[in-house]
């Protein structure tokens, strides 16, 4: 990217803004996203992204799904966390997302449309950013 | 096929299970009486963190949050909500309005206990992308300091935020920012210490890796108001992820011009790099790690002349902690009316905390000031573990001190900490349950103080070592009734006339738990007895003839050996060859096995 004027910076950041509130990235508009702090990836979140993209290409999801990375959510005892974020679902916030319950997430979560007992979360605080 | 609603119940450790248990079954079986059962889910959940009021039960999507609900209460749930699409009004939670920590913020209604200003963005956006930064408000407080407000307006905005470094002192920012400002050096630098030496705190380290370029825009912002080119970011070496995000947050942020020569057009330019620390705590300590900047062993110099009148390399300069500016960037972004309506009347805004220890939902809160230590540890972080008594809750790491049971409802701020012996310090906060020795957890912060005194100045390098020492032979059992008034005065010597802080503060866990728990050091001199077992010289193992069947378990465990005695005759344990290791009380199923 170059560098940018101001008014390209502002141009930018609308555009984006409605992306993240459209919610659909790249065209897919379900996204899976892995809490990928120190504490997160101490307890095996890689595993659970890597996990999550094969289980995601064993259900043929893989056109329709994003796997994003984010920072640490503070849920430091529930770590790994996997934010699910998709049309018809509530958007929930799933904790102890080890490797190996991906396939049941995807399974549960995507394909038959019902929330996977024992690990949902609150987010700790409501965003304070305006959408 | 979708599901019309889905109905949560909290599952957590701090509400009652059964209870919680019931309702989840009642309300499956409620679904199924009233024919909606392919409508709804029922789930049980993790902990809401909100337990006093517990069992929650959560409807989505309409987010009804109900409390205090009862197996009783589920036929209605599901008539209502699910059937007719109603709340269930009864049940709603209403905010508690005598709360001081509560929100008055119009867009915000809930029951939270959290506020997140400075982790607004952590576990939202990819901190490798900035462009999810941008798309939420991000570098809008850049845009404003260098297009619409002259540095006078951001000094008074910062001055009406009430912002107060994060750092541990509390000094208020816009007026270092001010200070450093007014000198007439053309040089100056803005540096951001990200130590953190703190054992157990990790607050700075999760900002980085969560949302870097809050940090950089808001050291931008103040580059530009205080005209320096360039900035600095120290951080420890052992942050390898953080430091990873940060590398390529400046990347990018200079790749789209919002760092580097002319920024955004605007004429100003300023970059930023990052400095490697190599993990002493003294360095956390912003005129050592001014040294240690400049490529010196990293020692405090005396204040004043302070860092904003003559820093790095002589120069002005605006040190000032991660959260400090992270903080800086959110006001920028939505103004200082908003950010002081969050907090008390002298410590405005959140603090983050990283909650450790013996605590069931540990994990990196953000919470205003002003909120009371019960809410954090018994509400957010949902009691302690495994149903133990409270004991104490160490806030300011190896600075601070512990702070008891009965101010468990003061308001956390400043100078609230302050009067308790304890301080803000960077906010770790380690919860200790009835099995913790105070003896011990003195002697654990005293010898990190040791560890980690540069050694400049006596009374730190010699008075820690001194107390290092009646500690230890406290906790052998060897110390007499006067080593306590000695720790007293070698402490108060040590806090007036050390150099720097690590010393001025090294004594406050020791004084602190000697003031709230004499009785137990006194224990521990007089009867030689550590009730928690924690100081092993003072505990005596020892096996109950009457108890001990024999099985021979301990024995074959026993790593010295010295546990004898014949099949199925009780065993003896010779205590002259003991180490105290534990396995045969760990191990004997019998019981027979005694500490004391
Ligand atoms: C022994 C010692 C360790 C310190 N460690 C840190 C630290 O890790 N991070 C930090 O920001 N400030 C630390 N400080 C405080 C700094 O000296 C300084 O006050 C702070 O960086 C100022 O930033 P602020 O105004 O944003 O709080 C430490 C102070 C002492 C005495
Ligand atoms: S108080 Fe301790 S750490 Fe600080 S300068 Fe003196 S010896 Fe060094
Ligand atoms: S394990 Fe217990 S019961 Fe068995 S020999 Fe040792 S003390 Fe006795
Ligand atoms: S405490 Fe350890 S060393 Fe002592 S008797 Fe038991 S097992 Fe042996």
């Amino acid at each position: 990217m170059a560098r940018m004027t101001l008014d390209e910076l502002r141009a930018l950041r609308e555009s984006k803004r409605q992306d993240l509130a459209r919610r659909d990235v790249e065209g897919k508009n379900i996204q899976i996203i892995v809490g990928m702090g120190t504490c997160g990836i101490a307890a095996g979140a890689k595993q659970t992204f890597d996990a999550i993209a094969e289980s995601l290409q064993k259900h043929g999801l893989e056109d329709k799904v994003v796997i994003r990375q984010t920072g640490c959510m503070g849920l430091c005892y529930v770590e790994p966390t996997v934010e699910v974020v998709a049309p018809d679902m509530p958007t929930v916030i799933y904790g102890k997302m080890t490797h190996d319950m991906a396939e049941s997430l995807v399974v549960k979560h995507l394909v038959e449309h019902s929330l996977l007992d024992n690990h949902i979360l609150d987010r700790p605080a409501a965003d304070i950013v305006k959408k | 096929m979708a599901k019309k609603n889905f109905i949560l119940v909290c599952g957590g450790t701090g509400c009652e299970s059964t209870r919680a248990d019931e309702i989840y079954r009642t309300l499956i079986k409620e679904a199924e009486l009233q024919g909606v059962k392919d409508d709804v889910q029922v789930v049980k959940t993790g902990c809401f963190g909100f337990c006093e009021k517990g069992p929650i039960v959560k409807v989505l999507p309409q987010e009804s949050f109900y409390v205090e609900v009862k197996p009783q209460d589920s036929a209605e749930i599901i008539s209502e909500q699910v059937i007719k699409g109603r709340e269930v009004v009864r049940l709603l939670y209403r905010k508690d309005e005598k709360a001081a920590s509560n929100i008055k913020l119009e867009d915000i209604q809930f029951y939270q206990k959290q506020f997140r200003i400075v982790l607004r963005n952590c576990g939202i956006i990819n901190p490798e992308n900035i462009e999810e930064y941008i798309a939420r408000e991000g570098y809008t407080g850049l845009e404003k300091a260098l297009f619409k407000m002259k540095p006078d307006d951001v000094i008074e905005e910062l001055k009406k935020s009430g912002l107060r470094g994060r750092g541990g002192a509390g000094f208020p920012t816009w007026m270092k920012w001010d200070l450093t400002r007014k000198q007439p050096d053309p040089v100056k630098y803005v540096v951001c210490n990200a130590d953190e030496g703190d054992p157990g705190a990790y607050m700075n380290r999760s900002t980085i890796e969560g949302d870097p370029h809050s940090v950089i825009e808001a050291m931008a912002i103040c580059g530009k108001i205080i005209d320096a080119r360039q900035g600095y970011v120290y951080i420890r070496a052992e942050y390898p992820l953080a430091i990873d995000r940060l590398k390529i947050a400046i990347d990018q942020a200079r790749d789209m011009g919002l760092l580097g020569k002319d920024i955004l057009g605007s004429g100003y330019d300023f970059d930023i790099e990052i400095r490697l620390g190599a993990g002493a705590f003294v360095c956390g300590e912003e005129t050592a790690l001014l040294q240690s900047l400049e490529g010196k062993r990293g020692m405090p110099v005396p204040k004043p002349p302070f860092p904003a009148i003559q820093g790095l390399w002589k120069k002005p300069t605006v040190i000032n902690n991660v959260e400090t500016f992270a903080n800086v960037s959110a006001i920028m972004a939505k103004g200082a009316e908003w950010f002081a309506k969050v907090g008390t009347e002298k410590s405005k805004g959140t603090k983050t905390f990283a909650l450790t220890g013996k605590i069931n939902n540990s994990g990196l809160v953000e919470v205003p000031m002003g909120t009371t230590l019960r809410e954090i540890i018994f509400d957010i972080g949902g009691g302690i573990k495994n149903g133990k008594k409270f004991k104490g809750v160490q806030t300011g790491g190896p600075s601070g001190g512990i702070i008891t049971e009965r101010s468990l409802d003061e308001p956390i701020t400043y100078e609230s900490l302050a009067a308790l012996g304890s301080m803000m310090g960077s906010g770790g906060m380690i919860v200790m349950d009835e099995d913790d020795c105070v003896v011990d957890i003195a002697k654990f912060y005293m010898a990190f103080c040791v560890d980690e005194s540069c050694g400049k100045c006596a009374p730190c390098r010699i008075g820690t070592k001194q107390m290092y020492d009646i500690l230890n032979k406290i906790s052998k059992g060897t110390a007499l009734e006067e080593d306590l008034d000695k720790l007293e005065k070698i402490g108060k010597a040590m806090t007036k006339a050390s150099l720097c802080l690590l010393g001025g503060s090294a004594a406050n866990p020791t004084l602190s738990t000697l003031k709230h728990f004499r009785e137990e050091y006194l224990e521990h001199i007089r009867d030689h007895k550590c009730k928690s077992g924690k100081c092993k010289e003072l505990v005596v193992y020892e096996i109950e003839p009457a108890k001990c069947i024999g099985c021979g378990l301990c024995a074959r465990r026993c790593p010295v050996p010295c546990i004898v005695g014949e099949k199925k005759q009780p065993h003896v344990i010779d205590k002259a060859k003991c180490i105290k290791c534990g396995e045969c009380f760990k191990v004997c199923k019998f019981g027979a096995v005694i500490k004391r």
